[in-house]
């Protein structure tokens, strides 16, 4: 019987970590940022159907990057998790953070006990009551999580996307200026042009009754993102 | 069965535009007002409603329920349930709901809906067994459903514009409450009318309280003169 032989947890853990990576920076990036309004979201996203971007609950919303089967399966989980809670407690008792935690730890698990690490990376974004209390948190591939402001970013190019908002991004902007500042941001990451049709947004938008989650149709889209040149 | 408060007159009638759906705001228990401001009348979602009639308590948890499924398909699945598919649904629970039926606790709805894909507001009734059937004009339920039902048939025309279909549904419900002593007419001493909704193309919209308030007292007044 041939022995097994030893890799070093630190070893495993990096060549996971590597892998997930490597699969993630082929895929298309997305932007969050607070707005005057709420939270905006653009996705790179030459696909009509297959969303990355899509609403859980009143209040949140989620965006995936990386493999589109990988993070869908986690985006349906935390809508049925958001769900079953709101149902069972009430509207109000169903937060970011919970959801956020709740994906932190089967990200995690994932990462620690399967042979294939997710190659994806997920966005949880609540729109709070007032401007100051949005919620952003970004959770990675190997399930670590942090608590953004003002603006975040997963993806290919997440980190020059990062770069380029540190300099730019200000408090206070209107829904347009957001939007051509995270079009801007796209376009220098990736130096080309980006057009409006390959664009998926969405705003939690603060000023909405009930459910704050609105896909931005493509008509409105374009002549924002074209305002800007 | 006595103890538990239960719903009483709602309605639901086509016109131009969609479905005008409406309810008393009376619970009754026994010979005593249970309540006099629950609601009887639900969105569904963005394009449907749900009225309710029998037992309070199962009614307004099958209706959380409901609308609950209705949104999280939407959001797994991107898209509206079809208008079909959101009574057939509907009638899964009705009949889910059998057993505590035949103790007495009886669940019975009426489901109005804007059909996007047909161009047209829709009706359907249920049975306690999970029994859906479609109406094609109008339909009502409750203990005062009957009473309603003989107001609609005079009043009803096809094609009704908005205002006069609002004025159709208050006038049978009002009408309802004038025989039956479990439906609450319009209570003009503590401000408490009846719940109206209209779903159409642009989504399920309450019809304002003074709007609401100003055609009962109007279709009172035309009762007081003509005594």
């Amino acid at each position: 019987m041939p022995l097994p032989y030893y890799v070093s947890p630190e070893q495993m853990m990096q060549d996971k970590a590597e892998y997930a990576r490597k699969g993630i920076a082929k895929g298309k990036s997305i932007i969050a940022l607070e707005y005057a309004g709420g939270v905006l979201i653009v996705a790179e996203n030459p696909s009509a159907s297959l969303n990355k971007v899509s609403e859980l609950y009143d209040r949140i919303a989620f965006a995936g990057a990386g493999k589109y089967g990988e993070f869908e399966r986690l985006r349906k989980e935390g809508i049925r998790y958001a769900d079953m809670k709101g149902y069972a407690y009430g509207r109000e008792d169903v937060t970011a953070k919970s959801l956020a935690n709740a994906y932190s730890q089967v990200i995690g698990n994932i990462f620690s006990m399967e042979i294939k690490p997710l190659e994806a990376e997920i966005l949880v974004l609540e729109v709070g009551e007032e401007a100051d209390v949005n919620e952003l948190y970004r959770i990675a591939f190997d399930g670590s999580i942090a608590d953004e402001k003002g603006y975040t970013s997963i993806g290919g190019q997440a980190e020059e996307l990062k770069l380029f908002l540190k300099d730019k991004f200000a408090e206070g902007l209107g829904l347009e200026a957001a939007l051509q500042m995270a079009t801007r941001a796209l376009e220098a990451a990736a130096s080309q042009k980006v057009k409006a049709a390959t664009l998926e947004v969405a705003v939690l938008d603060r000023a909405r009754l009930g459910r704050k989650f609105r896909r931005l149709p493509q008509a409105e889209l374009r002549a924002m993102v074209e305002a800007g040149g | 069965m006595p103890g538990v408060p239960v719903g009483t007159t709602v309605l639901a009638l086509k016109y131009q535009a969609g479905v005008v759906i409406a309810g008393d705001r009376q619970a009754t228990e026994g010979y005593q007002v249970a309540s006099r401001r629950i609601e009887k009348v639900y969105a569904a979602d963005e394009y449907s409603a749900v009225a309710i009639a029998g037992a309070a308590g199962p009614c307004i948890e099958m209706v959380r329920l409901f609308q609950t499924e209705l949104a999280h398909y939407e959001k797994i699945e991107g898209m509206h349930l079809s208008l079909e598919g959101k009574a057939n649904r509907l009638a899964q629970m009705v009949r889910a709901n059998l057993p505590l039926a035949m103790q007495g606790l009886l669940v019975v709805p009426i489901f109005a809906g804007y059909d996007l894909k047909r161009s047209e507001g829709r009706i359907f009734k249920y049975d306690v067994a999970g029994g859906r059937y479609e109406e094609a004009e109008y339909f009502s339920i409750g203990s005062g459903g009957k009473d309603a039902r003989s107001s609609l048939k005079k009043l009803y025309r096809p094609g009704l514009a908005e205002e006069e279909a609002v004025r159709t549904a208050l006038e049978a419900l009002y009408d309802a409450a004038d025989e039956d002593r479990g439906t609450g007419g319009p209570d003009f001493v503590r401000g408490i009318f009846p719940t109206v909704k209209l779903v159409t193309r642009g989504g399920a919209l309450d019809v304002p309280e003074d709007r609401v308030a100003s055609a009962c007292a109007a279709i009172a007044e035309a009762r007081k003169t003509a005594a």
